[in-house]
């Protein structure tokens, strides 16, 4: 299983980045693994997001697709994309540091 | 006591469970209550073919209430809503119905208003989808006058029913234009929000191999953000662009909104949340759903819900008896993929297995992931089982609900 090292805490990650213990995840990781995605600051809106998806995951075992999010996190699709270029439901799942959503078959 | 049961649809998955059902209980013991909005039965792998002209509109269409049994009430209107903590159905013309079990089967709903432009300028005439037969015989016209240009086939996001079906149409477009020598004037190209031609690895593997063979360009990872039917072009959230002279897109898909407007009963995407084993909804113990209108992580696809159905049945019966609910429902799901040229090929799978290659149902049997003669004619005989053997609720002869395993090859035994 590999490991990074974030805010100074070592945590297990899989091949792809994504958390693979969402509870190894603080806050404080949040700045850090945003800028590893080309997200320098992270705004309230950023913060409404990572915090909806950390909600949903708890709740539900896997993180929204960008739909659902679209539809319940208060930001639309198009300011999603905005906000976590390139796949908003993949990289805001990696900044929350949770698994990577399950999507659909 | 008599147990009243109603049923929310009369698609694959209502039909097949209120005529199994009905087979299970005397009209003493139960009363069945089946309820949709129109009297019209689409088969609905039917809607591939018809714009090749491979299937004329009124073959593929049958009246829902001619598909029940004797004894099962049906009533057409639509579902206002349901209130599952008071066990009760509110329907659009005022009935009310009350109910001891509940099975949702109303399927999933196109949204395609909710894609910017994708109803604007151009929608029924260079912008078209198969997924409805209007839809489908609209864009059989277009394409029987089409004089070559870029054909562009769009899944704006998943899920969609039938997930196969876009690349089906893909193939037997290539098909088409080649047995109207017009292929070489023809740019064909699949926009996908996945990231391959298919969501399981060994399958998305042969099929984007095909689409290469077949000289179809495969966009990936687009989101699709806009459809501008005057300027022709698809638009991605991420500002890519790829341009069209006919563009067939599968539009976005839900829940039914009645069951947004049902409180308690469905997801953000009106979709019904169902436990994946029992198809016992996640609302009320008394409430059960199959097919295209759970969130099950199968496919929504008609033998999902044939198979779905015997475990339902099954469950809908132990609960009136207070007996524990069986948790057998593996996720099987089989398709027949058209490839065009008269072959098919088939895949079965299930939530744990994606689909291999091999043969089914065992070692001897019918290729799997693999085009051939035989499937195509599978394909096409089974419309008749469809209506005679599925939809009554007999059992088919060597496909069972439980995914086989034997005459499948894994990765490991198939890699060099």
């Amino acid at each position: 299983m590999p490991t990074k090292t974030v805010a100074g805490t070592t945590v297990e990650v899989n091949d792809e980045g994504f958390f693979t213990d969402p509870s190894q995840w603080t806050e404080e990781m949040a700045p850090e693994l945003a800028e590893a995605e080309g997200i320098d600051t992270l705004t309230d809106p950023h913060w409404t997001v990572i915090r909806f998806m950390r909600q949903e995951f708890e709740e539900k075992g896997t993180g929204p697709t960008v739909r659902a999010l679209g539809k319940t996190s208060g930001v639309t699709v198009k300011e999603l994309y905005q906000l976590f270029p390139k796949g908003p439901a993949k990289i805001a799942a990696r900044v929350a540091g949770i698994p990577k959503p399950r999507g659909c078959i | 006591m008599t147990h009243r049961i109603v049923i929310l649809g009369a698609g694959t998955g209502g039909t097949l469970a209120a005529n199994r059902l009905r087979r299970e209980y005397s009209t003493d013991e139960a009363t069945i209550t089946v309820v949709d909005q129109d009297d019209v039965h689409v088969y609905q792998p039917g809607l591939l073919f018809v714009p090749f002209a491979l299937a004329r509109p009124d073959d593929i269409v049958r009246p829902r209430q001619d598909q029940l049994h004797d004894h099962i009430e049906y009533i057409q209107s639509p579902i206002e809503a349901v209130e599952p903590d008071a066990d009760r159905v509110h329907l659009t013309d005022g009935t009310v119905l009350d109910f001891d079990v509940l099975v949702v089967a109303t399927g999933a709903a196109l949204l395609p208003e909710e894609t910017e432009g994708l109803t604007g300028p151009g929608w029924g005439e260079k912008v078209h989808t198969f997924y409805t037969l209007e839809g489908a015989t609209a864009l059989r016209d277009s394409l029987a006058a089409f004089d070559g240009g870029r054909l562009v086939i769009n899944v704006v996001d998943m899920p969609i029913k039938c997930p196969v079906a876009p690349l089906e149409f893909a193939f037997l477009a290539d098909w088409f234009f080649t047995d109207r020598k017009m292929r070489d004037s023809v740019d064909i190209t699949y926009v996908t929000p996945l990231d391959a031609a298919f969501t399981k690895p060994v399958a998305a593997k042969r099929l984007g191999g095909m689409l290469a063979e077949r000289g179809i360009d495969l966009v990936t990872e687009f989101n699709t953000g806009e459809v501008d039917g005057e300027g022709g072009r698809l638009v991605s959230y991420d500002e890519r662009e790829v341009p069209f002279d006919v563009a067939v897109v599968i539009p976005l898909h839900g829940g039914q909104p009645y069951v947004g407007r049902s409180p308690g009963l469905g997801d953000a995407l009106d979709f019904v949340p169902t436990d994946p084993h029992t198809l016992q909804s996640q609302s009320r113990p008394n409430v059960f759903a199959l097919g295209d209108a759970t969130n099950v992580p199968a496919s929504k696809a008609g033998s999902v819900t044939h198979f779905e159905g015997d475990v339902l049945v099954e469950n809908v019966s132990r609960f009136i008896a207070g007996e524990e609910l069986d948790a057998s429902y593996d996720g099987h799901a089989n398709c027949f993929i058209e490839t065009g040229f008269g072959k098919a090929m088939l895949i079965d799978f299930n939530y744990d297995t994606e689909p291999l290659p091999g043969h089914f149902p065992s070692k001897v049997g019918m290729p799997l992931l693999k085009e051939s003669r035989a499937n195509h004619l599978g394909k096409l005989m089974f419309q008749w089982f469809y209506w005679h053997a599925l939809l009554p609720g007999r059992d088919i002869p060597g496909i069972g609900p439980d995914m086989p395993t034997t005459g499948k090859r894994s990765p490991e035994s198939e890699s060099p």
